[in-house]
């Protein structure tokens, strides 16, 4: 293997990219547009969520009820009848709907426990849970503090005070997960599609079968394409780390950059390499086109970054070891959010590279039985 | 009948620095076959391109059939009447669809019947040769048989104009005359038929009735073949042409010195076939082919198109191995991984492959550094290429801005760059004009003579198979014979190589077949031109021919039907859209799960008493939380918590439990990793609750039953899935996901993926519209991911037995329109790119995105903030969500659903109106 032709077909591999504004503009827009948009949107914990209320009641207590529920954790309520409610339920106008019974207020005050009724549609799952607890707070509160005003200092003070801290992110605050799990899903995506068509997109203009001709080894024709294509993510990612996640969403970065970009280059020389193998194995850019979206999300799905690996399957959580993606997500994780230093986070670098390793020689066994059967 | 089939005022184009056309006015007589002559990039194709109505017009008048082409209405009018092959082999052909099925995708897209467009494939190929391979996929045959598929195409309609681009580039010639035959058989029946052929080749140009001079993108002359010659006093038209010429432009044009280079013995074999067999399958390509080639000979190879030469040749690199028999270079055999013998062989393949993205230039660059030529050595050898080649004009332009003529020279240049000792050409003259080719040639007979290069050359021009030492005549996979030019000559009794291969050929092939077919062409022929006048005469309509102008089912059919058989082909792609989306509900909807549970929690207990062992004993033995070995000191705390091992830990101060004893508030502290804000959430809500829960149980311990008692009840009930369970959330969510991005990733490829291998002519040339091609392409994909649409529907109600509480047709009809909407968001992507990667990147930043995380599949919309929440909002995939859900889980029906069908039916014309605005119906 000679370094100057990698060189050289890797600098080629960047021309061709140059060459082609709208894929430019594209990584451009998928490393900032993209991942601010889908950082921010997801809700501060319970955001604006919608709630409907029944007051059969019409009572100061009620009354007091219904203005409780307030943004941002809840959009102002909408009243509305017993019959509508089931309507707006089925129709998903709604997540929540409150019914409170008629005496309401009396039957409180007369001690005799009557019931509150919640209906939530559990279909939204996220929302379902953290919501109901959040009404369930809520009008704990408010009713508590109406009654209180009744029968003073009833109940004598908790013996127990629990002290909740959050750390790394006391506010919970969603955009900065969002932003960095965006990130590592851009660089998965990127890193994969842009190796692999390029392998594709030389086999179908007959240039790969070209270079076979040169003084040219099929392992220097590959280490030029994950070098090149390596190289262009991570400098994408490295600005987006910096510019958009960093300045623009406001995410405090806990620890090393260069240690997080280190992890990049290894988890690059995996996916990359993923990228290869998948471009050998399809013969063509629309088999190409749909291997991608089977591979690419169950990686992005399952990786940990849009849920917790620890409420996925065990089947699952084992087969996704394999994966680089669960790796680098970790190990973004650890270091950007806990401040984790290489004595935490070898584990991941050691798996990145295993992973790499193995899907290097498997693309690799595979681009030279591509090159062998190129003829036809 | 008018007398003029185009003319043209004043018609300029220029591409992004060259001038291709400057200022043309021309007449080009109708019912004649008129020629455009000219060397390599002088302005013909594009000439051809404005006729035809393939490019749009910029500066000048085109007026072609008695209309002006720059009119949208008369370009719709004329379109069925005009038929248009573009330069390059095979460039309009569907690679994967056979002989038949190409021609049968034109005949439908002019509206022929089915009995008419099945004779008419008969009779076509019968006339071409290319009877036989009818069910031969496009991509199969050689560069010249593609030539021929590519005329066959053109023809099946009786266009009333036919605008050829140098059609015989790579034709045999035997294939060549009979190509020739047909024309003049289809011309002969069809009197009123202009024939507007592009060439390089003088001698073509003799056969022509009227031709046009071109050069340096302006007009020399016009007139006949006999008038030109007269007028210059010239006795060839290659000569009349050079007299023509500016005397600026004349010294270039100097007749070459056609040395003929003196005859070396031959001695050891530099390149050797030895009994060389290659089957393909049970398809012979070669079949023992045996010869040898001496150093510094020039063997030439010429056969019929798709003989086996370019096999054999692929043989004799390593790039193909053979089946059988010995391929030998330098006395050894090929080995494919040997580097040093790359080193010493120039190859030039026959389609044309270098880096089409990369200009002239860097091309050159890159070779030479492969061939570690390097710094100004290289510079000044790509100087010297570009001189010899005449490039110098064209370094930092894109191939595929060159003519066909500048890209062979570019291939050519390429393969010499390192002054290999052993050059294997295969067709490097096809398409270049002869003074290039005679300028060629002198290189090569230099290399051959001053350097001993050995040349491996294949060609269909006999008066190049003359110049080679040694010619071996090629047919059906066999090698017939091998001697010098002049001895074949004269076995075969013949007057020239050309008449002495053709007679071989024949001899070897029965073309009775072909000649009866030709009888055909001229007998149907007429018949159709018979009705043809019956119909203006007034007669009844023709129902079989006469397409709509406007929008015509039946053309749109024929796109769909075109790409319906590009999917069946392609088995592995079909099985990825419907096996792939059953294999990804089953990994996203178990994998997904919402459930938070088998959290990983530990303790620091500072206090180490019964009471604080009973605290985080709830905790321990909740089904949430696991327990890890206890924490020692506010260091380990922070240092597991940083090691990301703890989700919770637990710490309880020293005296906690005498706090409570005396009375004394006790403080418990709970760090949360908040990484993973939604799962910190969801931590907090279980520590609270069994905090509280902690506190009830030792307030009733304690005895304080009456304080604890509520004064209300709160009865929460979870609907549609009551034991909040992620599967049933999960499956009517990843549902919708799925058949978004499927099917978007099906078509967005389509367009694009023509207009980088050049098919997208078809639709610029023929009378489709843009919407009859767009949804052409969709409507198999939309039947395809229905298809998915019921297997997904299906493994959800059995695999994950998941009820389907609604009505089936709401969720169905749903899904027709939602596909439809999926696919044509494809389109937009697939419309708006320009190369195949960037539409499927395009396609997973622009869908995969949205769909997951702005559709509601795990946040609400109504919940989402700014951008996303916008998107959120118009994408289809929440409407669809909706729907699913509703559905699946609520048991709805139309009634209560109809709301979300409203956008979807918003989104489909919307989504094509804006692929329609976006592709172009001519290239610009």
């Amino acid at each position: 293997m000679r370094m100057a032709n990698v060189t050289r077909l890797g600098v080629k591999e960047l021309q061709t990219l140059l060459r082609d504004p709208i894929m430019l503009a594209l990584i451009v827009y998928a490393f900032t547009v993209s991942i601010h948009a889908a950082a921010t949107a997801m809700p501060e914990t319970l955001n604006e969520a919608p709630i409907t209320v029944v007051d059969e009641d019409r009572s100061p207590l009620s009354r007091r009820l219904v203005d409780a529920f307030q943004p941002p954790y809840f959009e102002p309520p909408t009243p509305t009848t017993l019959a509508r409610m089931e309507s707006r339920l089925d129709e998903g106008l709604t997540a929540f709907a409150l019914d409170i019974p008629p005496a309401f207020q009396r039957d409180v005050l007369a001690g005799r426990q009557p019931a509150l009724q919640l209906n939530v549609d559990a279909t939204r799952m996220t929302q379902a849970f953290s919501g109901a607890g959040y009404i369930e707070a809520i009008v704990n509160q408010e009713v508590g503090g109406f009654v209180e005003r009744y029968r003073a200092g009833a109940s004598p003070a908790a013996p127990v005070a629990l002290e909740l801290r959050a750390l790394y992110n006391p506010q919970l605050n969603q955009a900065w997960f969002g932003g960095v799990m965006e990130l590592t899903a851009r660089i998965t995506m990127l890193a994969i599609i842009l190796t692999g068509a390029a392998l594709i997109r030389e086999r179908e203009h007959g240039t790969l079968e070209h270079l076979m001709v040169m003084p040219v080894t099929p392992l220097e024709v590959m280490l030029a394409k994950i070098l090149s294509m390596g190289l262009v993510v991570l400098i994408a990612a490295s600005l987006s780390l910096l510019l958009v996640v960093q300045a623009l969403i406001g995410v405090p970065i806990a620890g090393s950059v260069p240690l997080f970009l280190a992890g990049t280059v290894l988890h690059l020389f995996a996916a990359t390499s993923m990228g290869v193998a998948l471009g050998t194995f399809a013969r063509s850019m629309p088999q190409f086109a749909l291997l991608i979206l089977l591979v690419l999300l169950p990686l992005l799905m399952l990786s940990g970054a849009m849920t917790p690996r620890e409420s996925m399957p065990a089947f699952i959580r084992w087969l996704m070891l394999a994966a680089p993606d669960t790796h680098f997500v970790m190990l973004s994780q650890a270091i950007l959010f806990r401040g984790a230093g290489i004595a935490v986070v070898w584990p991941q670098f050691l798996a990145l590279l295993v992973v790499g390793v193995a899907l290097f020689a498997a693309s690799l066994a595979g681009f030279r039985r591509a090159v062998g059967a190129l003829a036809h | 009948m008018m007398d003029r089939a185009a003319c043209l005022a004043g018609v300029r184009l220029a591409y992004r620095r060259a001038v291709a056309l400057d200022g043309v006015d021309l007449e080009i007589p109708a019912g004649c076959l008129a020629g455009v002559v000219g060397p390599d990039g002088v302005g013909k194709s594009s000439l051809l391109a404005l006729i035809a109505g393939a490019r749009a017009i910029r500066e000048g008048q085109v007026e072609v059939l008695g209309g002006d082409m720059r009119r949208a209405a008369h370009r719709r009018e004329t379109r069925p009447r005009i038929a248009y092959m573009p330069q390059g082999l095979g460039r309009n052909l569907y690679g994967s669809l056979s002989v038949a099925e190409n021609i049968d995708f034109f005949a439908r897209l002019f509206g022929l019947g089915a009995a008419e467009r099945e004779r008419r494939i008969d009779l076509l190929t019968r006339a071409t040769g290319l009877a036989e391979f009818t069910e031969r996929p496009a991509a199969k045959l050689s560069g010249g048989m593609q030539q021929k598929l590519g005329l066959c195409c053109a023809l099946v309609h009786n266009p009333d104009l036919l605008v050829l681009d140098e059609p015989t580039t790579g034709v045999d010639p035997l294939s060549r005359r009979q190509f020739w035959d047909l024309v003049g058989h289809v011309r002969a029946a069809r009197p009123g038929m202009s024939v507007l052929v592009a060439t390089a080749t003088f001698e073509e140009a003799e056969r022509f009735d009227w031709l046009a001079m071109l050069d340096a993108g302006r007009l020399l002359a016009t007139g006949p073949p006999d008038a030109l010659r007269e007028r210059t006093g010239a006795d060839s038209l290659e000569a009349a042409f050079i007299a023509l010429l500016p005397a600026a432009r004349r010294k270039a044009h100097v007749p070459v010195d056609r040395g003929e280079r003196a005859r070396e013995p031959q001695a050891e074999a530099v390149i050797e076939a030895r009994a060389l067999t290659r089957r393909f399958g049970d398809f012979t390509a070669v079949d023992q082919a045996s010869f040898s080639i001496g150093r510094g000979e020039i063997f030439g190879f010429v056969g019929s198109n798709g003989c086996g030469k370019t096999t054999t040749m692929k043989m004799l690199t390593g790039l193909l191995e053979p089946s059988e028999g010995e391929a030998r270079l330098f006395g050894e055999q090929v080995d494919p991984r040997d580097l040093a013998t790359r080193r010493r062989v120039g190859y030039m393949a026959q389609f044309f492959s270098l880096y089409r993205e990369l200009s002239v230039r860097r091309n050159l660059a890159l070779h030479a550094g492969l061939y570690g030529i390097q710094g100004d050595a290289a510079r000044a050898r790509i100087a010297e290429l570009a001189e010899r080649f005449d490039l110098q004009d064209h370094l930092d332009d894109l191939p595929k801005a060159l003519p066909l003529g500048h890209r062979q020279r570019l291939s050519l240049a390429a393969a010499v760059i390192h002054r290999p000792s052993v050059l294997i050409l295969d067709e490097p003259t096809s398409g270049v004009d002869p003074v290039a080719r005679d300028a060629f040639w002198q290189i090569l007979a230099r290399l051959s003579r001053d350097d001993g290069v050995t040349l491996f050359i294949s060609t269909h021009f006999m008066n190049e198979a003359a110049r080679c030492d040694r010619v071996a005549l090629m047919h059906a996979g066999r090698v017939l014979a091998v001697d010098a030019p002049a001895a074949l000559v004269k076995a075969s009794g013949a007057a020239d190589l050309e008449a002495a291969f053709v007679a071989r050929l024949r001899r070897e092939q029965d073309d009775a077949g072909s000649t009866a077919a030709l009888d055909e062409v001229s007998a149907q022929g007429r018949r159709d031109e018979r009705a043809d006048s019956a119909d203006s005469a007034g007669n009844a309509g023709n129902a079989g021919r006469a397409p709509r102008v406007r929008f015509d089912l039946r053309r749109l059919l024929a796109h769909a039907r075109r790409e319906r058989l590009e999917l069946q082909r392609d088995p592995l792609r079909l099985a990825m859209a419907l096996i792939g989306s059953v294999i990804l509900l089953f990994v996203m909807s178990y994998g997904i799960s919402l459930d938070v549970d088998d959290l990983t929690f530990a303790v620091l207990d500072r206090d180490r008493t019964t009471l604080s062992r009973d605290y985080t004993g709830d905790i321990a033995g909740s089904r949430y939380f696991v327990e890890r070995p206890p924490i020692t000191s506010e260091d380990a705390l922070e240092a597991r918590m940083r090691a990301g091992e703890l989700g919770l830990a637990i710490e309880i101060p020293p005296g906690f439990a005498a706090d409570i004893a005396r009375g004394r508030s006790a403080r418990v502290g709970a760090w949360i990793d908040g990484s993973m804000p939604q799962r910190a959430e969801t931590i907090r809500g279980y520590v609270q609750g069994m905090h509280a829960h902690w506190l009830a149980r030792k307030a009733r311990e304690a005895g304080h039953e009456a304080a604890l008692i509520t004064p209300y009840r709160l009865e929460t009930r979870f609907r549609y899935n009551p034991d909040l369970e992620s599967l049933v959330a999960m499956v009517p969510a990843v549902i919708p996901l799925l058949l978004m991005l499927i099917p978007a990733m099906l078509t967005a490829l389509s367009v694009v993926r023509e207009k980088e291998l050049g098919s997208i002519t078809n639709f610029h040339v023929t009378p489709t519209t843009r919407l009859e091609f767009l949804v052409g392409k969709q409507l198999p994909y939309i039947v395809l991911s229905m298809g998915s649409f019921l297997l997904l529907v299906l493994m959800a109600l059995s695999v994950f037995d998941i009820a389907l509480k609604g009505s089936f047709a709401t969720l169905s009809a749903g899904a027709l329109v939602y596909l439809a909407a999926a696919t044509a968001v494809g389109l937009v992507i697939s419309t708006f790119m320009r190369s195949q990667i960037a539409a499927i990147f395009g396609t997973a930043v622009l869908s995969i995105i949205p769909a997951v995380s702005f559709s509601g599949m795990i946040e609400p919309v109504s919940s989402l903030e700014g951008l996303g929440r916008l998107i959120g909002e118009v994408y289809p995939t929440t409407h669809f969500l909706m729907i699913a859900r509703g559905a699946f889980a609520k048991g709805l029906g139309f009634e209560a659903l109809q709301g979300a069908f409203v956008p979807l039916l918003i989104a489909v014309p919307v989504l094509l109106g804006l692929a329609v605005l976006l592709l172009a119906k001519q290239e610009r």
